[in-house]
């Protein structure tokens, strides 16, 4: 049944297609990126209740929403390279894990941005903080792990089984920090509410959503063409391509 | 299990691309273009390696070379980056288990922990390859190693550890055995009493892959030597 | 499987002559209860509403420490290299690990909790929930703390890399074995968390095994 994605498994049909995929990729990206947080940041209404200081959540919100999109395209490559011993989809765990960890990042850093206006502290143990805290770990573990072997390929494969093995521990630690934390409401209440969203204000966050994960799918495809160049030197189209 | 006569044959390969033969049923093991990669070096490419049921092949070359690469991917261990491998008129891959069933492999480490005793270690190796449990006094003192069988392998020289470690030979029933330099630190009775042991086994029908830095005193009935040429 | 026993025996022969193996998380497992009084003071009090917490966190570093030493010997030995190549015995041979690490790092932990119960001034009711978590959480710590031992054998840095990547995935059975304390010493019901954590402990047998062979696998590829 799969037959017909046999040829998508070889390293230089890959290369070639991210080749082509990949200007429109970034450009498009960049476009959406800038249209949508210029029109949030800057020319939406501000909200009744926040203020000036909701605004950030055009750029936390995708962020967080790519952060863990990352994380299941990382672990579809994963299982991908796991059962069928595909080289690119291990190579592609590589590629994509700093990627996703770099837009956790984001997602916190806004995260307590946004927080010190509204709690007046930069940092509160939140369900979807801490669960977004730990997801960055998640993401670590799978870098540190890439990289901690002599053989990168033996890192990329046991990179891919810890990404498997953490996508089905993923649902069960969302769920069980969410739990936690409505165990252990203290004095101040700190979950985000969830606000009912004017449309002036969505349509900024949407584009903002889509260009974030547009721009992901550029930079896997940047960094998977290197991964590929990198893990396949001795073939001769590389080499190929290297007197070109 | 029938036994085998041919002339002494020794062939070098230096890596030269060959084309695919058709197996043979006598063909035990065939390594059709085998290319191994390590660090972003080419150890070999478009490597051909045929074992055949009686013969001895010998993989020799330089320190670096690729030998003990070859013996991993020969054995499983390691999926060759280009080429494939047929076990008999299969490949490989869809007849793991029965290879794997079939196969003794002893690699550069010893495979005895040097915390438990000679008859632990051949105990243990004993249940690993599905053999009956057995008194393997008898099989330790014709090793050499009579009075010793009862200490923790850590006390043991290293040549007698390796022989602690080939004592599995003795007694294992299967048919292709690949060795990563069984005479490292054996002395000359050892190595002289392993290499009829080898030849015994060819005898029978079995086969071995092998690596080692001396040159075998023994000639054996039929046996190939396979060069790798170091590449930088 | 008629090679488990002889192995479950090779493992229990290796943890007899090699004491520090399991001795030594154990000493380590009461010196951090310890540490935490000296820490944050001996109010009997405050040590009792911390109690879940620093004996699960202390519980997880203890095991996560024996972990490391699990597969390294027989790596070094090559015995993980030669098993991998005969395939057969892998299963067998992966569960006698995971039952003898159990035995030599989980089991105390358990018999030791009356000890811990005084140190922390535990009451009679919290107890009794923490002998139960222990014995659900305890094998389901074993299982992962394997699982990355068996990823990490070959790494460099493996001991530390180790806890990095099983840390995070520990956290659901933290927060649920240690509410269950709390739930108990508040005399509320903790039927919940104890069902959750079992529930979680027989998915991780299920599946554990079969990845920690993959993990091995891969490492001597």
């Amino acid at each position: 049944m799969f037959k017909w994605l046999h040829p998508y498994a070889k390293p230089e049909t890959v290369y070639r297609l991210c080749g082509r995929f990949y200007p429109w990729l970034m450009l498009s990206g960049i476009a959406l990126l800038a249209l949508g947080n210029v029109w949030g940041l800057a020319f939406t209404p501000p909200d009744y209740q926040q203020g000036d200081s909701y605004r950030i959540i055009h750029i936390h919100v995708p962020a967080a929403i790519m952060s863990m999109g990352t994380y299941s395209a990382m672990a579809i490559a994963a299982f991908i390279a796991l059962v069928w011993q595909v080289k690119v989809a291990q190579w592609s765990v590589t590629a994509i894990a700093p990627i996703g960890a770099v837009y956790t990042a984001i997602a916190l850093i806004t995260g307590m941005a946004w927080g010190k206006p509204m709690w007046g502290t930069w940092w509160v143990w939140d369900a979807r903080l801490t669960s977004e805290l730990i997801l960055l770990f998640l993401y670590l573990g799978v870098i540190a792990l890439s990289g901690a072997f002599s053989d990168r390929q033996t890192g990329a494969k046991a990179a891919s089984l810890l990404a498997v093995i953490g996508v089905i521990n993923l649902p069960v630690i969302h769920f069980s920090v969410e739990w936690w934390n409505t165990l252990h409401q203290g004095a101040s209440i700190t979950k985000f509410a969830k606000p009912s969203i004017d449309p002036s204000m969505l349509w900024p966050l949407l584009i903002s959503i889509l260009a974030f994960k547009v721009l992901m799918l550029a930079l896997v495809c940047l960094r998977l063409r290197t991964a590929i160049l990198q893990n396949e030197q001795h073939r001769p189209w590389v080499k190929a391509l290297v007197e070109e | 299990m029938r036994p085998i006569f041919t002339v002494v044959d020794s062939q070098s390969l230096v890596s030269t691309p060959q084309p695919y033969p058709v197996p043979t049923d006598e063909l035990l093991l065939h390594g059709a273009g085998l290319c191994c990669i390590r660090q972003d070096r080419v150890l070999f490419e478009q490597l051909d390696v045929r074992v055949h049921a009686g013969e001895l092949v010998q993989i020799a070359g330089k320190n670096g070379a690729g030998k003990s690469s070859l013996l991993r991917i020969l054995a499983a261990l390691v999926a060759p980056d280009d080429g494939v491998l047929y076990y008999g008129q299969h490949p490989l891959t869809s007849v793991s288990s029965d290879y794997a069933a079939n196969l003794c492999y002893i690699g550069h480490q010893s495979g005895i922990h040097e915390q438990l005793t000679a008859l632990e270690n051949l105990s243990f190796w004993r249940s690993a390859s599905g053999i009956a449990q057995a008194d393997d006094f008898a099989l330790l003192a014709r090793l050499g190693l009579a009075g010793l069988e009862d200490i923790p392998c850590r006390m043991l020289s290293a040549g007698q550890q390796r022989r602690v470690s080939l004592a599995r030979l003795w007694f294992t029933r299967r048919q292709l055995w690949i060795l990563d330099e069984p005479f490292t630190a054996l002395d000359q009775t050892a190595i002289s009493m392993l290499q009829q042991h080898f030849a015994k086994h060819l005898q029978q029908g079995g086969a071995i892959v092998l690596t080692t830095h001396q040159s075998l005193s023994m000639a054996f009935a039929r046996q190939t030597t396979l060069e790798l040429a170091y590449r930088w | 499987m008629v090679a488990l026993s002889t192995f479950v025996q090779r493992e229990l022969r290796l943890l007899a002559r090699q004491k520090a193996d399991w001795l030594n998380p154990v000493l380590f497992f009461v010196i951090v209860l310890s540490l935490f009084p000296l820490g944050v003071g001996p109010e009997p009090n405050l040590l009792r509403l911390m109690a879940p917490g620093i004996v699960w966190i202390a519980a997880l570093l203890s095991v996560l420490l024996a972990a490391e030493r699990l597969f390294k010997d027989d790596y070094r030995n090559g015995v993980v290299e030669q098993l991998v190549a005969a395939r057969q015995p892998l299963l067998s041979f992966v569960l006698a690990k995971l039952f003898t690490n159990w035995l030599s790092t989980g089991l105390p932990l358990v018999l030791l909790s009356p000890l811990v119960a005084l140190l922390l001034s535990i009451n009679n009711a919290e107890f009794v929930a923490m002998l139960l978590t222990l014995l659900l959480g305890t094998p389901l710590l074993s299982l992962l703390s394997v699982m990355g031992a068996a990823l990490t054998v070959s790494a460099d840095k493996g001991g530390i890399l180790l806890a990095l990547l099983i840390l995070p995935l520990y956290i659901p059975l933290l927060i649920f074995a240690s509410s269950a304390m709390e739930a108990a010493a508040m005399g509320l019901p903790y039927h919940g968390q104890l069902a959750i954590m079992l529930a979680m402990l027989l998915f991780a047998m299920a599946l554990i095994p079969l990845a920690v062979i993959s993990a091995l696998k891969l490492n001597v590829s």
